[in-house]
């Protein structure tokens, strides 16, 4: 569905940032030829250390090689950084604000085969109660790798959130991206979508679809879900009295909260929640069909957009 | 050899940490007095002869770095800290208000002079590997000074981050470990045995040491020592008493985290005083 992948582009992008920028390290727990951080480490043999499988040392040695005036790329499974590690990043990065990115693979559901140990549902949960964190999740590989320069030019812990498969591309190359600062991916005034990462693709369809219908949807991508775009969110909210979420993470604690608690805070819409809703996810033969049996289909976009309609009215 | 009025000076400012580090727990009502009384010398030998750092630039990039990994004996780093210039002295006098910049563990944002964040157990080693690491990648000369206590090496990350020091052969990196035998809940060996800790760090492929840690002179020769061994990183086992120096805390549990009253402190610095160096 997609010529490449998130974690394809993301090494790419790495290795070509390594040519610039001297100061910049990767580091692996083990799964660099999964997370595609072997490239970077075949490139520059002398800036690449593997812990072995010890997540929480991977990002405590990151940790010092910051403190030693080094940019470190701490690659692993999203799902072991944002839980096994967990205590590292509050810590040791977090809590001492040092300079360390996260780049965390194998995100959401798109380990399809390998089940619910290795799927990272809550992640996006984990990082964004952490004082401090910037959360990026890109909606697709172009994306994913025009982050990669972004985040190492920004001085603080960022936590990118790559997919193993690719995603409907929904991002021209070169388009401005900002930390903090959402896009507007397409108009309309009769309801928002409000998507982050493999999701934003998917609502382009049913924004189209419900385009069909006559339902002028309008399509944010809030690719930073921390800080999050509340001015942006507010006003969209106000202008289409109506909001749908779509996120490939459980409902509670990711973009679906965020949103639900600057509206509830600000002025309160109506709101749906396209997630995973509170459970493990099982096996899948492919993360298009595995995200599409747990409840992330262009079809459950729609079904919340009517009955958050029938909400507003 | 140290000239002997170089160790007596030493001996003096490790008796002072001693009393001064009691009165700031005293003070605060709160801290940690077993494990700050047991690491006196060798956060005295670190800060006031082996290490390179310079406390008008304390950012300095080629300096010596130090992890209090055990952040708990944080009263003795920042006496130090102050001891040495990072910040005036007075400052302790307002430890744990919320307006004061020096927290209950060490804060390497606020504290000047702290080189890195500490206070949940088993950090050190890893981050000291990647400090190491980053000196060895952009070709400085400075040394990463780690300081563990032995129940801190119950955590599983301690020796993740000492396989990780040992496959890189990180010489430049030197953990001393302040061998006290107490913990929280009681003696190490019996809330979970860790000996023989030398042969456990030997087998991860460190070159070891075992000194006499309240021995000035032992713990300056070890770090010296370390400093000569170039193909793995270093550790010390420093043989500590909990609590050294005033009897009613030594080797006590209680005294972990326990504060002295107006007559306890009173009592421990009467006896601290005693003790001519």
């Amino acid at each position: 569905m997609t010529e490449k992948s998130m974690r394809a582009a993301y090494s790419e992008a790495l290795v070509e940032l390594g040519e610039k920028n001297p100061k910049i390290i990767a580091l692996d727990a083990d799964t660099s030829a999964s997370t595609l951080a072997n490239a970077f480490a075949q490139r520059f043999p002398d800036r690449f250390f593997n812990t072995g499988i010890a997540e929480p040392c991977l990002v405590d040695v990151a940790v010092g090689l910051a403190l030693g005036g080094l940019v470190p790329f701490v690659n692993a499974f999203s799902a072991l950084l944002a839980v096994r590690a967990l205590e590292q990043i509050r810590t040791c990065v977090c809590y001492a604000n040092v300079n360390v990115k996260l780049a965390a693979s194998y995100a959401g559901l798109s380990d399809f085969k390998d089940g619910a140990t290795h799927y990272a549902i809550t992640d996006i949960a984990n990082m964004r109660a952490l004082p401090g964190m910037t959360v990026i999740v890109p909606a697709d590989a172009a994306e994913t790798a025009d982050w990669v320069p972004l985040i190492a030019g920004y001085e603080g812990p960022v936590f990118l959130r790559i997919n193993r498969a690719g995603a409907l591309p929904v991002h021209t190359p070169g388009s401005t991206l900002e930390i903090g600062k959402g896009r507007v991916l397409k108009d309309g005034g009769d309801l928002t979508l409000i998507a982050a990462g493999t999701m934003a693709g998917r609502c382009v369809e049913a924004a189209r679809q419900l385009e069909n219908e006559g339902i002028h949807a309008r399509l944010l991508e809030i690719h930073t879900v921390k800080p999050l775009d509340s001015e942006l969110i507010l006003q969209a909210a106000e202008e289409t009295g109506a909001v749908v979420t779509a996120e490939e993470h459980s409902i509670i604690g990711g973009l679906g909260s965020a949103v639900a608690e600057t509206l509830s805070e600000a002025h309160p819409k109506p709101l749906e929640r396209v997630g995973i809703r509170d459970r493990f996810c099982p096996t899948g033969r492919c993360a298009d069909s595995l995200m599409d049996a747990c409840g992330l289909a262009v079809s459950d976009v729609i079904t919340a957009s009517h009955r958050v309609l029938e909400r507003k009215k | 050899m140290m000239k002997p009025e170089k160790r007596t000076e030493l001996q003096q400012i490790a008796r002072q940490l001693r009393i001064d580090s009691l009165k700031l727990i005293h003070n605060r009502g709160a801290g940690h007095p077993g494990g700050t009384l047991s690491a006196a010398e060798i956060l005295t030998v670190l800060y006031f002869h082996t290490m390179k750092i310079y406390p008008s630039d304390p950012h300095r990039e080629d300096r010596d770095k130090f992890i209090l990994s055990k952040g708990h004996a944080s009263a003795g780093l920042y006496f130090i800290l102050a001891k040495r210039g990072f910040f005036p002295a007075a400052e302790l006098e307002d430890w744990g208000k919320t307006d004061s910049r020096h927290q209950g563990h060490p804060d390497r944002l606020k504290t000047p002079g702290v080189d890195m964040t500490s206070g949940i157990l088993g950090h050190g080693v890893a981050i000291g590997a990647g400090l190491a690491l980053a000196a060895r990648v952009r070709g400085l000369s400075c040394r990463t000074f780690v300081l563990l206590g032995d129940g801190e090496c119950q955590a599983g990350v301690v020796w993740e981050g000492a396989a990780t020091a040992a496959k890189y052969r990180l010489a430049n990196l030197t953990v001393i470990v302040d061998n006290n035998g107490v913990q929280l809940d009681g003696p190490v060996c019996e809330v979970l045995p860790m000996e023989p800790l030398a042969d456990k760090w030997a087998v991860y492929g460190w070159h070891t040491l075992e000194v006499n840690g309240h021995d000035i002179e032992a713990v300056a020769q070890a770090l010296e020592t370390a400093s000569e061994v170039h193909n793995k990183p270093t550790v010390i086992i420093a043989r500590t008493t909990k609590g050294k120096g005033v009897s009613f805390m030594e080797n006590q549990a209680l005294w972990h985290g326990n504060v002295p009253d107006e007559k306890q402190l009173a009592a421990a610095i009467e006896e601290l005083e005693e003790v001519q160096p």
